[in-house]
């Protein structure tokens, strides 16, 4: 075990644990936020430079502050490790660096991609952003590439994370989901576009923390918070069949594997699962997902409502009689009797 | 008076490069020194005796690194020879394998033997293939005089070199990039740790070391550490090849006693031999193109007043706010005339070319910076693009996963340290700066 002190708050971590996965067993604000790690996945992490945190004791046997920013994701701690993250402004600033880098070339088209509102970059840019870009030359461009006949690969929205590529390397067989060329002209290919027919290939999509990887099937169906996520199971001999349905009205427009709050794939779906079973018969409901109240897929949704209205009671007790408030829009729900 | 020649010593003998003619002006005698006399801890006790610091850049000490290979009992080792220079300005190592082949694959086959090494490689770069046929016709002919393959020399030691020649990526000078490239992967540096002393080659241990490196070690099996030692000043010991270009009148590949002068080394006739066609000196990349600028007076003079030598302590005097570092050796000058931002903007150009596109910072931040410096070039810049490189650099620097990002950094963040007023002068009349030249001469603006 080791002890391992991160933003003055201390915790015990078994060996060989990394300093993000122990944030994440703290929880709460100091969890650096991740791009391109994914705990399913081997080797993931390292390249976006978002969990970047400042190591300012290296462990009680040797004291030395490491000399640069580490990656967290790919650091693992030692006893008597002290880490700063927030508490950090170097970090903050570098953080905040790194997330315009990200942005410098990444066409900001939210308004027309599917990945917005669930979206890490965005998540990201919101938290640790700048409000405006410096950046004032031409972006790149690549032209839309089909991977198969169900995903389409945008490479003008990727950040590079290389998370589509290990998902392909060890979920799926045989390699022909690679990079191509190098720097900033980097490409995700298929080698002259092989098409993916692995039953698992379609987890490359859930796996892309932006846009550039989407599913063909809900293309331009809907934008997801105009969804209700509901999670839901079959026996599937493939996979393990746990899903989350994403339905508008009685349709399931599209079907994913179920995300954690770190934006990670719970379990991997097969494509019978993702692709042919959009009707409610195939699945056994579970119930609503669990959204978390910040995200922008909660606005509208039943499930977040109750807390929603219980934090409207207590602000309301805590204003003056008669002063009239703007609500959330999940006040505006027909069913909030307030 | 000439200092001491360890590895050029022989290289104007004619037929040098074939094995008898090496043979004849004592080449490999370290070899059969180090299998007959030695055991493999006492070459790495010389090597740590020596003082040998890695001539690749980082200036590592090389016994230090050799001690901490990691031998698990029935694991392979591995001994690579970084022969992949491609650091702007930086051409020795080309020069010494040109030369004398047989002292690189001397070095391998005793530095293999101190290391456990039952193989070799040695990774070269794409451009140097011509040089690799040399490497192969080196290996071959050991081959024949029994000097690799099984048994050498009745010692019992086996050992293959191989030669394995790149794509022709600036990356894959970065050791764990190479050890990717050379297991046929895409050449994209790993996160360490692990270190390739733990995790090389086919996760294996590894050494990897710089060509100089490892032909150093033969004068130092032949006279012993201590004798290295003595040679150089303070902990920069030995010799080092320094590859002189730009506006020098002798330019070259020239191996100095570690602590000569700079001024020396520009202007005495030994050397350098001062600046072409008389000019004044301006600025000089003392170590290869990643390594902070300096302007004359403070490449000649730290900023104490002493005299600078070459050597890794006295150029990193003043850390970068005031010095630089030795890097690799690629010693280049520049005249009164030089545009320092155009210089500045080939450099960047460079970076944003060979990053590799891993991490962001460095695949989103090098290609930034070019295009801002060819903003100012060409006359359309501001003031504020000048703070906003400033800005990017710092936002590099450190943060990569390799030395990349520091190396695309360091030279901006110079640049803009010390010749901050040639960036206004640009900003302001810019349009006007055609000939770079004349404008200077017209309106004064060398300062020194």
């Amino acid at each position: 075990m080791a002890k391992v002190t991160i933003d003055g708050i201390t915790i015990e971590v078994p060996d060989g644990t990394t300093i993000l996965n122990a944030a994440r067993m703290i929880g709460g604000d100091i969890v650096p936020p991740t791009m391109c790690y994914h705990s399913k996945l081997k080797t993931s992490g390292g390249y976006c430079r978002t969990c970047l945190v400042k190591v300012s004791k290296g462990s009680e046997k040797d004291p030395r502050p490491m000399p640069k920013p580490v990656a967290s994701c790919r650091t693992n701690v030692m006893d008597g490790m002290e880490v700063e993250n927030l508490l950090s402004p170097e970090i903050l600033e570098a953080r905040a660096g790194v997330v315009e880098f990200l942005l410098a070339n990444h066409p900001l088209d939210c308004p027309v991609c599917d990945q917005a509102g669930e979206c890490d970059l965005q998540n990201l840019a919101y938290e640790n952003g700048k409000v405006a870009t410096r950046y004032e030359f031409q972006k790149r461009e690549f032209e839309k590439i089909d991977i198969g006949d169900k995903i389409q690969l945008h490479m003008t929205r990727c950040i590079l994370c290389y998370r589509c590529v290990k998902t392909a390397d060890q979920i799926t067989d045989g390699r022909v989901h690679g990079v191509l060329n190098r720097g900033d002209v980097s490409e995700i290919s298929t080698y002259i576009q092989n098409a993916i027919d692995n039953d698992f290939s379609g987890n490359m999509i859930d796996v892309c923390p932006v846009g550039a990887l989407t599913d063909k099937t809900f293309r331009f169906k809907s934008r997801v918070w105009y969804t209700k996520p509901v999670d839901a199971h079959r026996d599937c001999p493939k996979c393990s069949g746990k899903v989350r349905l994403w339905y508008k009205g009685e349709e399931v427009l599209r079907v994913t594997g179920r995300k954690d709050q770190y934006g990670e794939v719970q379990d991997w779906i097969c494509n019978d699962c993702r692709y042919e079973k959009k009707n409610t018969s195939d699945w056994v409901i579970e119930g609503p997902s669990h959204v978390l109240r910040d995200s922008v897929i909660s606005a509208n949704h039943y499930e977040s409502l109750k807390a929603l209205k219980a934090t409207i009671d207590r602000q309301r007790k805590g204003l003056p009689h008669g002063h009239k408030t703007t609500l959330g829009h999940g006040a505006l729900d027909p069913n909030n009797t307030h | 008076m000439a200092g001491k020649k360890l590895l050029l010593a022989n290289d104007h003998i004619e037929g040098i490069r074939s094995l008898r003619v090496y043979r004849q002006h004592g080449g490999y005698q370290s070899l059969e020194k180090a299998l007959k006399q030695m055991t493999p801890e006492q070459i790495v006790e010389e090597v740590k005796a020596s003082g040998l610091r890695g001539r690749g850049g980082a200036g590592f000490p090389t016994g230090m690194k050799w001690s901490f290979l990691a031998k698990p009992e029935g694991v392979a080792r591995y001994l690579v020879c970084n022969a992949d220079e491609s650091e702007p300005g930086t051409f020795k190592d080309r020069y010494l394998m040109e030369r004398i082949p047989h002292i690189l694959i001397e070095g391998m086959i005793a530095s293999s033997f101190a290391l456990g090494a039952r193989t070799s490689y040695i990774y070269i770069r794409g451009e140097y293939f011509y040089v690799a046929r040399i490497l192969e016709q080196a290996i071959a002919e050991a081959y024949e005089a029994g000097l690799l393959g099984k048994n050498i020399l009745n010692s019992g030691f086996d050992h293959d070199c191989y030669v394995q020649v790149g794509a022709g990526a600036y990356i894959c000078g970065e050791e764990t990039a190479l050890l990717e490239s050379l297991e046929g992967k895409r050449g994209n540096p790993r996160i360490k740790p692990p270190f390739p002393a733990v995790a090389g080659l086919y996760g294996c241990p590894t050494v990897v070391n710089n060509v100089e490196t490892i032909a150093a070690v033969v004068p130092i099996i032949r006279d012993g550490g201590a004798a290295y030692a003595s040679i150089g000043i303070g902990k920069s010991t030995g010799t080092k090849l320094i590859s002189a270009s730009g506006h020098l009148n002798k330019p070259g590949v020239y191996e100095i006693e570690l602590g000569v002068p700079v001024e020396e080394f520009i202007y005495s006739d030994e050397y350098c031999g001062g600046i072409r066609n008389g000019k004044k000196l301006k600025a000089v990349v003392a170590g290869g193109s990643s390594v902070p600028i300096l302007p004359a007076e403070l490449i000649l003079k730290t900023a104490n007043g002493e005299p600078r030598l070459m050597s890794y302590e006295s150029l990193a005097d003043g850390g970068f706010a005031s010095g630089t570092m030795l890097g690799s050796g690629g010693f280049i000058a520049m005249d009164e005339d030089t545009s320092i931002v155009k210089n500045l903007w080939n450099f960047s150009r460079f970076y944003h070319h060979e990053s590799c596109g891993q991490c962001s910072p460095c695949r989103e931040g090098t290609g930034w910076m070019e295009k801002i410096l060819h903003k100012i070039l060409d006359g359309n810049g501001t003031l504020a693009d000048v703070d906003l490189l400033w800005d990017i650099q710092s936002k590099i620097e450190g943060k990569t996963i390799c030395p990349l990002g520091d190396a695309a950094a360091w030279p901006v963040a110079s640049a803009i340290r010390h010749f901050r007023k040639e960036f206004e002068e640009y900003v302001k009349n810019g349009k006007n700066i055609r000939d770079v030249k004349h404008y200077y001469r017209l309106n004064n603006l060398v300062e020194i």
